[in-house]
């Protein structure tokens, strides 16, 4: 064994024998800046993607449908929560994301820049937006950093819930009144251009990906998962009823997949760029709930402190 | 008793109507609370107390399905608990004024869910024993969920009543603000006479609560209004604050635009 292999050669190896990385463990700079990157913007994800969902909780049109969505978004919380602290073993605090979520510095996934005008939308989420996060996240499950890993173990199972419910949602307005099937496909008109978007550019424009799958955070292309998650959504439309706004949609012998149309690329960059419909409010709203719940922090505390601060007193007296 | 702001309201009922009154007052509070605590979703002062409130909501929105469907099937027909929930206008709501006051701040929301979740405590702890056995049964399965809910808004009017000077004058001012709203909780009503005293009757809770309210706010070193200071009321027989309307508007939309729809 040759001594001079540098720490940079040592992780790579480590890297390729399948071994998870974890948090004391020697890492390059760069992996552990793309990770911070990649995790906290899966978690400023999470949370910015409440908000429009958030929008129907009021409106859920039976009480068993607003207790789903409720659900839902409290583990879309939950998940926020989760991923923030995995970032946290990198040496990054929570507050500082925080700050850079609101600053535009960190991002998060663009198709919450979208707004949800319809009820339909609750189920085209869950259906698709949850559906592309699982194809992602899955492969995530396997993900060479440790803490991550085992996140999207525990995430990747409510997630599956949620794009089963979605598709439930979806179901019941496809299979109800014209109006409610009227509803059902305009959403999904929508949504599904956006969705496709969600894997990120195409593999010949996406420069961190290959540096990405050599260490094993990512393992699939952004190409390979639009497909796969294509691939597996079509005939769960077909078997609804609805159409894909996609005339060149077409299954391919060949390929033993679909083919299927260009996406809107413009688009894409002018959305995360920041022009998108919600980019605005969804920051704005998530500003202004931290602003006016200062107080409400600072109060609790200095409870705390007070508190710790009692208890000194009454052990240092006894 | 005289003319006044409730001229004309019905005060004799029936056992069966009484009943019916009864799991009304119960139902509307929950899921009128719990819509409110809703709006909460996203917008919390920290993502832990998102959830927390979020939960909370689950909470109440579920006890009030239990209760709807318990009323479905007691008016049987056509009636489901979604109809009771979107189908019904103000007059027929029968929950407590204080729960359709607006959220505010975050002390406003805390306090007011402080009020009812300390009546909801002594409420649903005695009506384990009610000799109806659906109600008893909602009770046993809510008790331990509402105990949690009181704790929960309990610690927080001590955390922002202790914490900072501003935070200890925004909590005084919600207490102040909200508490004319919260002695309709303990109005005795006409239904209670007709039904058998394991209904509770609400005016029977009145001391316990004081007490635990009097306990909470010396540990939050706040003050607490005198308690036969004037109360508003209404809520029981169908005469609301106009923030009612908007919160059904609201909640009721879409049923009401697609009435054949099912969801
Ligand atoms: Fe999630
Ligand atoms: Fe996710
Ligand atoms: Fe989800």
């Amino acid at each position: 064994m040759g001594t001079n292999i540098s720490l940079e050669e040592k992780f790579q190896a480590y890297v390729d024998a399948e071994n998870k990385v974890e948090p004391k463990d020697w890492m390059p700079e760069k992996y552990r800046k793309t990770l911070v990157r990649q995790i906290s913007q899966h978690a400023h994800s999470e949370i910015i993607g409440m908000q429009p969902e958030a929008n129907w909780i009021t409106r859920a049109p039976s009480l068993r449908a607003k207790l789903i969505l409720l659900a839902k978004v409290q583990d879309e919380a939950g998940h926020g929560l989760y991923l923030y602290s995995a970032a946290e073993t990198l040496g990054t605090s929570r507050d500082q994301m925080i700050a850079d979520l609101q600053s535009g510095k960190a991002k998060y996934s663009s198709i919450f820049n979208y707004p949800t005008p319809s009820w339909a939308d609750m189920g085209t989420i869950g259906w698709l937006v949850d559906g592309a996060a699982i194809q992602n996240q899955v492969m995530l499950t396997r993900t060479s950093y440790g803490p991550y890993a085992r996140a999207m173990v525990k995430i990747c199972k409510e997630e599956s819930f949620h794009q089963r419910q979605g598709y439930e949602v979806v179901m019941k307005l496809a299979q109800g009144t014209p109006e409610q099937k009227k509803m059902a496909q305009e959403s999904l008109n929508r949504w599904w251009w956006p969705s496709l978007m969600m894997f990120g550019p195409s593999d010949d424009n996406s420069p961190n990906s290959e540096q990405s799958m050599r260490w094993k955070i990512k393992r699939k292309s952004n190409d390979t998962l639009r497909q796969e998650f294509i691939d597996k959504t079509v005939p769960q439309a077909h078997y609804l009823g609805l159409t894909i706004p996609d005339p060149d949609l077409k299954w391919n012998d060949e390929r033993g997949s679909y083919d299927f149309g260009e996406i809107n690329w413009d688009e894409f960059y002018n959305v995360i760029q920041g022009n998108g419909p919600c980019n605005k409010d969804r920051i704005t709203h998530h500003v202004k709930a931290h602003e006016e719940g200062a107080w409400v922090r600072e109060a609790a505390l200095a409870y705390a402190e007070k508190e710790a601060k009692r208890k000194e007193n009454r052990t240092s007296a006894a | 008793m005289g003319g006044g702001w409730l001229n004309g309201v019905k005060r004799d009922f029936t056992k069966e109507e009484a009943l019916e009154e009864y799991l009304f007052f119960l139902a509307d509070d929950a899921l009128i609370l719990g819509q409110q605590l809703s709006k909460w979703c996203s917008a919390g002062p920290v993502l832990e107390q998102d959830i927390a409130i979020i939960n909370t909501a689950l909470d109440h929105i579920g006890r009030a399905r239990l209760l709807y469907q318990h009323l479905a099937e007691i008016k049987g027909g056509a009636t489901t608990e979604d109809s009771l929930a979107y189908f019904r206008d103000h007059m027929d709501f029968r929950n407590a004024l204080l729960v359709e006051q607006p959220n505010g701040h975050w002390g406003d929301s805390i306090v007011r869910s402080f009020f009812i979740d300390t009546f909801n405590f002594y409420l649903y702890d005695a009506l384990r024993n009610c000799t109806y056995a659906p109600i008893a049964e909602i009770a046993e399965k809510s008790i331990k969920e509402i105990a949690y809910h009181a704790q929960w808004s309990a610690e927080w009017v001590v955390r922002l009543g202790d914490g900072t000077e501003e935070s200890h004058g925004k909590v005084q001012k919600s207490i102040d603000d909200l508490w004319m709203w919260a002695g309709e909780l303990f109005e005795s009503a006409p239904v209670f006479e007709v039904l058998d005293p394991s209904f509770v009757a609400f005016p029977t809770l009145k001391s316990a609560w004081l007490n635990k309210v009097d306990e909470v706010l010396q540990m939050a070193t706040l003050a607490r209004p005198e308690d036969d200071a004037w109360a508003q009321t209404g809520g029981r027989y169908g005469i609301h604050s106009a923030h009612l309307g908007y919160i059904l508007a609201e909640m009721q939309s879409l049923p009401r635009t697609y009435p054949d729809a099912t969801w």
